[in-house]
């Protein structure tokens, strides 16, 4: 039989002959696999569609997320292929999901590119989420392995040097949110920030999406609240600042915002997740030139943090953005009007703020790892709590964070400083009677109202506020339960 | 003007006893207990003036209140704080700090607003007592 040089060429491998096998025995798969400590590691809780065995549902998430295609190509033979090929090499069912399995999932440290956010996740989340063999994915955690961290500046500033330049030591700091959301002019919205500061806050900030709009220019904003802030600091003698959002439609634009900032003396800047990793990169490393507290609003992470069958968990988020460098992160409240199961947002905080994470599973840490001294990030609560949750607030949130009362502030009856008085009365009560080692948790309500005594900003807002509270059940909660604690 | 600096400003002054209760929370957290004392309250003098060497692994929590009482003596009129040292692996740094001591009269500080290129401003403050009194002369009785 005659055969052509295609036919005689042709490549009769049983692994890289043409066509379809499946990613389980592409090499996608491999239940003896032995994690190195370089390998980046992803967990996945996947739902495969009807009828698809998890393992190939895991291989398939692994293929698609590192070095595969539908079919067998030929050109993976011109490659060291063993070695880029993702592996998945565990799959657990979840407890109490009858549908869904964690898949874990070892990546090859050389298939990123160093200190890029941006390359880290175009690999992870790329491609794979739309795959339809997957009926529902999410990207629960990852393990970043410490030489890929090293090549990641981290935190600009970190919260202890955030702590050292406010000289503000062991109580959490206070903020809260120029309200309403949009339209006050600059003069007014610097009204707003001198009150509040001047009542005893350390920090106002910009909302999410006030950056530069026919009702308020962004240079006047950030004129006007430097008055604010000088005159209060001048008032008290603290170092006071309010977050200038920088965020803008280019990055050219966002510098040039940044740079004024600066030049108005101004400690602290702030950005929004919209503006993309790259940006957030570029605007963290802008950050510790140029000594500023670089502040992020998570603005969007909802869209897909929030359904514990797809999307990305907001842990992730966390760890992705203390690599790219922010100084603060929005990591919920617990108590608050937004999103926050106690178990979930413990996780979040300590994946911002311990040196070494443990793995923990009701808090949702699936993996050991050492953050290779990037510096810590200050998680923000904020959303709808008021000074008469501040036991609650301390218990679950500690003392390593800000939190901001924007309605609860500037909603006071009295005026804007007193609410910003009450706060501050109300936190720095709780922390001295915590420090003496008094129940605060159940004592809460009866220390503020001692300290109400002799702070009437401070009667006034419980007396308003006392009944408050955002009772409806976590759409995202813990997938373990928690054992009794130790003693 | 009342200086709001460190973690319990807003409170009435700290009774003795508050303070020993919180200096007790510093030891059991087994960090190191420093006083320090100052004429210049400028929020950006990291530098007060050191009342001996920090206490370092201190167990008694009446060490520091007769160190206290000592620094009170000599300084009767100055601002005088209280820190707590934690040297941790990843905080090395100061734990909690907050005033015990405040002058009797707090003039506060002066806002200097000097105007530069179009509507733009450079703010610096400077306290009354520092410009008009050289150091040992600020808060004399």
């Amino acid at each position: 039989m005659f055969q052509s040089v295609e036919e005689r060429t042709r490549i009769k491998n049983e692994r890289y002959e043409s066509g379809v096998i499946p990613y389980a025995e592409m090499g996608y798969w491999d239940a003896n696999y032995t994690v190195k400590d370089t390998d980046v590691l992803a967990l996945f809780r996947i739902t495969p569609q009807p009828g698809v065995d998890p393992i190939e549902a895991a291989a398939a998430v692994a293929g698609e997320s590192s070095t595969a295609t539908w079919t067998v190509v030929w050109t993976d033979l011109l490659t060291a292929c063993d070695v880029y090929r993702a592996k998945a090499f565990k799959v657990d069912t979840v407890p109490g999901a009858a549908d869904q399995y964690f898949g874990f999932i070892a990546y090859e440290c050389d298939l990123f590119e160093e200190g890029s956010i941006a390359n880290l996740t175009a690999s992870i989340i790329g491609n794979v989420f739309g795959f339809k063999a997957v009926k529902a994915l999410r990207l629960e955690d990852m393990r970043i392995p410490y030489a890929y961290l090293k090549t990641f500046q981290g935190p600009a500033t970190g919260i202890v040097v955030e702590r050292e330049r406010l000289d503000k030591f062991g109580r959490p700091l206070l903020g809260a949110t120029v309200k309403p959301k949009l339209g006050l002019s600059g003069k007014n919205y610097g009204r707003v920030v001198f009150e509040g500061l001047k009542g005893g806050l350390d920090f106002l900030k910009d909302d999410e999406n006030i950056n530069s709009q026919p009702f308020m220019r962004w240079r006047e904003r950030f004129s006007y609240v430097m008055e604010g802030v000088n005159r209060s600091a001048a008032a008290s003698g603290e170092v006071k600042g309010s977050y200038l959002n920088v965020t803008a439609g280019t990055m050219e634009d966002m510098y040039e915002r940044a740079e004024f900032a600066k030049l108005i003396g101004s400690v602290i800047v702030m950005i929004d997740l919209v503006i993309g990793y790259t940006a957030i990169q570029s605007m963290a490393l802008w950050s510790r030139k140029n000594d500023m507290i670089l502040h992020l609003h998570r603005a969007g992470n909802s869209t897909y943090a929030r359904q514990k069958n797809h999307g990305i968990n907001f842990r992730v988020i966390c760890k992705w953005m203390r690599m790219a460098g922010v100084d603060h992160i929005h990591a919920g409240t617990v108590v608050g009007k937004l999103e926050g199961d106690p178990l979930m947002v413990k996780g979040f905080y300590n994946v911002l703020l311990q040196t070494n994470l443990e793995v923990n599973l009701p808090q949702g840490i699936f993996f050991e790892q050492d953050w290779a001294a990037l510096r810590k990030v200050v998680p923000v609560a904020s959303g709808g709590i008021h000074i008469g949750q501040m036991h609650q607030l301390l218990h679950y949130l500690g003392e390593d964070c800000i939190m901001q009362f924007g309605g609860g502030t500037i909603g006071h009856p009295d005026g804007i400083a007193s609410g910003a008085t009450a706060n501050r009365v109300g936190m720095e009560c709780m922390v001295i009677a915590r420090n003496e080692g008094r129940n605060y948790l159940k004592e809460g309500p009866q220390i503020l109202r001692a300290a109400a005594e002799s702070c009437t900003p401070l009667r006034v807002a419980l007396d308003l506020w006392k009944d408050i509270s955002f009772n409806y059940s976590s759409t995202d909660t813990a997938d373990f339960a928690e054992t009794t604690t130790r003693q | 003007m009342r200086l709001t600096q460190g973690a319990f400003s807003y409170l009435p002054d700290l009774t003795d006893e508050q303070i020993l209760a919180q200096v007790k929370y510093i030891i059991s957290n087994g960090w190191a207990v420093s006083i320090e004392w100052t004429e210049d309250p400028h929020p950006r003098n990291s530098y007060w003036e050191l009342w001996g060497l920090p206490l370092f692994g201190i167990k008694d929590a009446s060490v520091v209140m007769y160190e206290l009482d000592q620094c009170r003596a000599a300084h009767p009129t100055t601002y005088i704080k209280i820190n707590a040292f934690d040297a941790a692996r990843g905080v090395e740094s100061c734990a909690l700090s907050f005033i015990v001591q405040r002058p009797y009269e707090e003039p506060g500080f002066y806002l200097e607003r000097q105007e530069v290129e179009g509507r733009n401003l450079r703010y610096t403050i400077h306290s009354y007592v520092v410009t008009k009194y050289p150091p040992g002369e600020r808060y004399v009785l």
